[in-house]
């Protein structure tokens, strides 16, 4: 909240000028007694009114905005009543409104995310690290620069359609190649011993890595930011000591970004998790009853470590999929069904937020310079 | 800061290693459907899906009573499974082309060019009517003026570069009140079956009209504007009856004459000529898997009761029997 400090100040200080009187102190409320150079008294006059509007229409600014979340949030959680109970996180789909849940998409959201992750920071925080600690400023290196911030404007549905073209042919092509075959060799290392995998080119993998296309140029760009931010001083202090290049970036330049690359991953994701058009443009399912895996509890993940396998190549559903739909339904019943959607996936994303936060804190917490 | 410098990859590492040993083990990994297990040969014979899961594409409209059929089946046969996406009649034909799903939902026929690249790629459909929808016009609850309409009025007010600006251009014995527009958007097949039955060309309409991909936006504008008038299937009337006015209509040039979109109407064919056939088209390639042979079956059965809960109307007795001989027919001959 540093935000508020300087606008604060501002509007205390102009409190003193309700009357036109351009002086602090004792003489606030009175027109001082020694005029100023002609005209400059209104000069100033008309200064400090542009500043204390400038602070008014910030402070508005930031409240419209604050509003328009709560009225927003409101109605959501409004709407959602007749629906939002514990039922709901535990039920999947249903044709009537009063069974339908999102468990399917609740889980198929999870795995999604979490390979989108999975993808994402290795090859984001890479390619930062590369363009800003590695490559010599060269015309390719400029080239690849501006590009990035131009990725990030493209529509996520220009993904989807890559991602179609790109990932769901290959694993289609995978899928073709290991029909009804016996997978032994390719896992046969950690001694598992798949006597079919069911493999289906709608699966998870080929959503997460689609998503991480979406979200990989806002990942570089803010991992970038956060390298950039970190002093040279550090960078040069780590090298005069007889540290490599390697222990500079790994153990000095990356812990000191860590909160503003957390910050940027984690925003992403977010974005991620609501992105529901490149999932239906890859084939992801509208209405089913299943979770990736069969796994259909936090629990299920320790006791069915078979299943872990199956999810990411299990076709799959999202929350944002499953609340577009029940906005759709002709039953004006399915209004509380949608809205309940929303609220849990609000909370999803409160949840990643706030780890980002914490996340922020204890890294930041171990940066002493 | 010198805590993630060394253990961090190590940690990496150490789950890596707790993951993996959380699969060591010595059995076999088995779909988790679980009727595959026993197998060593998947039973399916070209495709790579898992044998006990149904894929289906397709039509909006049909995929609301596609869904409420798969949930009762569900739960009557617990080892199979759905898998149900939403793409519009087109896009499903396009996949079922591709030989990647199992059945086809349709809210329109196959087009003759859709059945010859089903017949380039050796793939038979097929074709069971497994209810009808009856598209519906609304006006306004406030609309006092009107009760049926003619399918000639219709398209004077929805043709392409029509000039009707307010009731009044209609008929003149109607209010001099501006007619505002809503309609489903040209992606769906609501549109596309509105425009061939009352413009008598499929994708041509006026240009004055608010089109929505969402229904419930259209019945929104339409209880929102005193000269509104918009179209939708029936299910989004008979679930939204106290928002909206359905008129009745008339293929004739008499408004007398004019016919309420009740399901009676619909089911009797003397809804004209709005009333439209939904079709699934099945795979006869697939129907050798005992899954969706008993998934058709329950359809066809069952079926009618569902249609009739989420909205839209049953097909008669004889069209049922109709659609019964014809898939048995053709699970004999696989």
């Amino acid at each position: 909240m540093s935000e508020q400090d300087p606008s604060g100040k501002s509007a205390r200080t102009n409190a003193g000028f309700i009357n036109g009187a351009p002086v602090n102190g004792e003489s606030a409320k009175r027109r001082p007694a020694v005029s100023f150079v002609s005209g400059g008294d209104r000069h100033i006059r008309s200064r400090l009114m542009l500043s204390r509007v400038f602070a008014w229409l910030c402070r508005f600014s930031t409240y419209a905005a604050l509003a328009v979340l709560v009225v927003l949030l409101a109605a959501i959680f409004y709407s959602s009543i007749g629906r939002l109970s514990p039922d709901f996180v535990t039920n999947t789909n249903s044709t009537s409104p009063v069974k339908a849940g999102i468990l399917a998409g609740l889980w198929g959201s999870f795995w999604l995310i979490l390979f989108t992750a999975m993808f994402s920071v290795p090859v984001g925080v890479g390619s930062a690290v590369y363009l800003e600690e590695i490559a010599k400023d060269s015309m390719l290196i400029r080239i690849i620069k501006v590009n990035l911030a131009n990725l990030a404007g493209v529509p996520s549905i220009v993904y989807g359609i890559l991602g179609y073209t790109v990932f769901r042919t290959s694993a289609a092509a995978i899928a073709e190649l290991f029909d009804g075959k016996h997978v032994i060799g390719v896992l046969g290392l950690f001694k598992v011993r798949l006597s079919k995998l069911p493999m289906y080119e709608d699966n998870i993998l080929v959503g997460a890595l689609t998503l991480t296309l979406v979200i990989l140029p806002t990942v570089i760009a803010a991992s970038q930011e956060a390298l950039r931010s970190v002093p040279g001083s550090i960078r040069v202090a780590s090298l005069a000591l007889g540290a490599t290049r390697w222990q500079t970036i790994w153990r000095q330049v990356i812990p000191a970004a860590l909160p503003g690359i957390s910050t940027g991953v984690i925003l992403s994701t977010s974005r991620a998790i609501g992105e529901a058009a490149p999932l239906i443009m890859l084939g992801a399912l509208t209405y089913t009853s299943m979770c990736p895996g069969g796994i259909e509890s936090p629990l299920e993940l320790l006791t069915k470590p078979a299943q872990l396998l199956q999810a990411p190549l299990d076709q799959f559903t999202a929350m944002p999929i499953e609340i577009y739909d029940w906005s759709k339904q002709p039953d004006a019943r399915f209004t509380a069904v949608a809205a309940s959607g929303i609220v849990v996936l609000l909370v999803v994303l409160l949840s990643i937020n706030s780890v980002a936060m914490v996340v922020r804190h204890f890294a930041s917490r171990r940066l002493k310079w | 800061m010198r805590f993630s410098g060394q253990s961090f990859p190590v940690m990496l590492l150490a789950v890596l290693v707790a993951g993996v040993s959380g699969c060591t083990v010595e059995n076999d990994v088995t779909p988790n459907a679980g009727t595959g297990a026993g197998s060593e040969e998947a039973t399916s014979p070209s495709t790579s899906s898992e044998p006990t899961r149904i894929q289906i594409d397709g039509s909006s409209t049909v995929k609301v009573i596609t869904a409420a059929v798969a949930e009762e089946f569900e739960s009557k046969f617990s080892d199979v499974k759905v898998a149900l996406k939403v793409t519009g009649t087109g896009t499903g034909f396009k996949e079922m082309i591709a030989g990647r799903i199992d059945i086809a939902n349709a809210s329109r026929a196959v087009k003759d060019s859709e059945k010859a690249d089903c017949e380039k790629n050796n793939i038979e459909l097929l074709e069971l009517l497994v209810a009808l929808d009856g598209l519906t016009v609304c006006v306004n609850n406030e609309n006092t003026w009107v009760d049926s309409i003619t399918v000639a009025q219709l398209k004077k007010i929805w043709e392409p570069g029509s000039t009707v600006k307010s009731w009044k251009d209609v008929d003149a014995a109607w209010p001099d009140v501006p007619l505002v527009l809503f309609g489903a958007g040209e992606e769906s097949g609501t549109f596309d079956y509105f425009t061939e039955a009352i413009n008598g060309k499929e994708d041509e309409i006026t240009e004055n009209y608010s089109p929505s991909s969402d229904d419930n936006v259209t019945i929104t504008g339409v209880s929102g504007d005193k000269g509104a008038m918009g179209f939708f299937g029936c299910a989004y009337y008979f679930a939204n009856k106290d928002k909206v006015k359905a008129l009745k209509i008339s293929p004739t040039e008499d408004p007398a004459a004019g016919v309420a979109p009740t399901p009676e109407a619909v089911k009797a064919g003397d809804y004209k000529p709005l009333s439209r056939p939904l079709f699934i088209y099945v795979k006869k390639s697939s129907l050798e898997r005992q899954e969706v042979q008993d998934f058709v079956r329950f359809y066809l059965n069952e079926g009618a009761a569902q249609v009739s809960k989420v909205g839209y109307v049953d097909v008669s007795d004889e069209q049922i029997k109709g659609s019964r001989e014809a898939f048995e027919a053709a699970v004999k001959k696989e």
